[in-house]
């Protein structure tokens, strides 16, 4: 279970968040700048929160008056908006990267293989396209059996029929790896299509579509 | 004409890679700490590093002398803790190097860790890989460049060194002679094929390296192409 209440001060309005969500697929949709990605940031921990508190099973990402728990030891999988893939680094550098000086673990393989990045591992970045990218993304930020996947507009630099793959793909490891998936989406209709809920954010405050309004 | 005496190129090569060593290691530390810490002062400090860079190199030299002088401060510690005399000896060419060289160094490695987008550092974060790591492989490769031009920077720098050299580690032959000295100190002994000799070699050099960089840029920017 994910508690996150906290707030945090953007330029022009404050960010209130107040968000739960179990084992499920939730979409957070909402205009560019309204708070989406800084929502994301608070939970991975790359920005702080000013004021509140945010909890994964149990544990404490942060609290008032208390040190917030270093990102790297909040298992939190994080998928960038553009992927930001290491240019440096082959497709199984970048993968194994968290987990260095060891054999490839066995859920990397069975990942790769769901994924269809196998035939990549030894090539860069640069040398693949732009949903090979994302599936590599996809599978380093699963890499570290993270409790939390978070993903910023995964899909939204993808064609049509490379997005309908990668979402089938997502939804299937959703299935197996039982993980609370947190998406953000400009897209009402890529929302509708895959989350389980739909929160709005609008200059930082949310609140709870119904799935059925949503989807009409 | 006969080859002069070659000492002043070795003392030159040495003097300059040791005070491009020391400004690398100094320099890439300092711009980690600034780059990722605020506190009061930051821009004076800042400021101290790069001064330097404005200030005639006899104003160096002469705060040089007042440092590492018999007398200064940090001379007589040296002196009297490990035997240490910088004054009228390389090591005090070395110093004048690496004392000119840092601000050149600091600039190009504070702009190249600048150009490392933070979202590869964060991403490597919420893999649970720790910071020293990140520095390593992550931070410093994509670095590399524009702290590779700043080596070079930097050790163009300290071989051209000449007036906070000849103040503090005067003119010694064979012993504090570096190029830069030999070319003045020939010329104005009339000794002016000699003085070409040096001006020549060091041109060269200097060619040398900027062609050697420019075209290891265009390689490994070929190589990495666009992500």
């Amino acid at each position: 279970m994910l508690k996150a209440e906290f707030t945090k001060q953007l330029p022009e309005f404050d960010l209130q968040a107040e968000f739960k969500m179990d084992r499920e697929i939730v979409a957070i949709v909402g205009p560019s700048g309204s708070g989406k990605t800084t929502f994301l940031n608070c939970l991975a921990g790359t920005v702080s929160p000013d004021m509140g508190r945010i909890e994964l099973g149990g544990r404490v990402f942060a609290e008032e008056g208390g040190k917030p728990l270093r990102i790297q030891d909040r298992r939190v999988g994080y998928l960038f908006q553009d992927y930001a893939l290491f240019p440096h680094m082959t497709v199984r550098e970048n993968i194994l990267f968290g987990l260095p000086g060891q054999p490839e673990p066995s859920h990397v393989r069975e990942l790769t293989e769901l994924l269809g990045i196998r035939p990549l591992m030894d090539k860069y970045p640069h040398e693949i396209s732009g949903g090979e990218k994302q599936r590599t993304a996809l599978a380093r930020a699963l890499a570290m059996k993270p409790e939390l996947l978070l993903l910023d507009e995964p899909f939204s630099a993808l064609d049509d029929e490379t997005r309908l793959r990668c979402r089938n793909e997502l939804m299937r490891i959703h299935r197996d790896w039982q993980i609370p998936v947190l998406m953000v989406t400009h897209s009402m209709d890529e929302a509708r299509r895959t989350a389980d809920r739909i929160v709005r954010i609008e200059k930082g405050r949310m609140a709870e579509l119904p799935i059925r309004e949503a989807s009409l | 004409m006969t080859v002069p005496d070659l000492s002043p190129l070795a003392l030159s090569l040495r003097v300059a890679l040791l005070s491009t060593v020391l400004a690398a290691v100094t320099g890439i530390a300092l711009a980690r700490f600034m780059g990722r810490r605020e506190f009061p002062g930051k821009s004076a400090a800042e400021a101290l590093i790069l001064l330097p860079l404005v200030l005639p190199p006899t104003v160096v030299g002469f705060g040089l002398i007042m440092l590492f002088g018999v007398n200064g401060p940090i001379g007589r510690l040296l002196e009297d803790w490990f035997g240490i005399r910088v004054v009228f000896t390389w090591a005090g060419a070395v110093i004048a190097s690496f004392v000119v060289s840092l601000p050149l160094m600091y600039q190009s490695v504070q702009a190249a860790f600048e150009k490392v987008d933070p979202r590869w550092e964060n991403v490597a974060r919420t893999m649970g890989v720790s910071e020293w790591r990140i520095f390593r492989k992550v931070t410093f490769p994509l670095a590399w460049p524009g702290i590779l031009a700043g080596l070079v920077l930097a050790f163009a720098r300290g071989l051209g060194e000449f007036g906070a050299t000849l103040m503090i580690a005067g003119f010694i032959p064979g012993e504090t002679v570096t190029v830069p000295l030999a070319i003045y100190f020939s010329y104005e002994a009339g000794r002016t094929g000699e003085a070409m000799f040096w001006v020549v070699l060091i041109t060269l050099l200097g060619l040398a390296a900027i062609t050697w960089l420019n075209g290891w840029r265009r390689k490994t920017s070929r190589r990495r192409g666009r992500e």
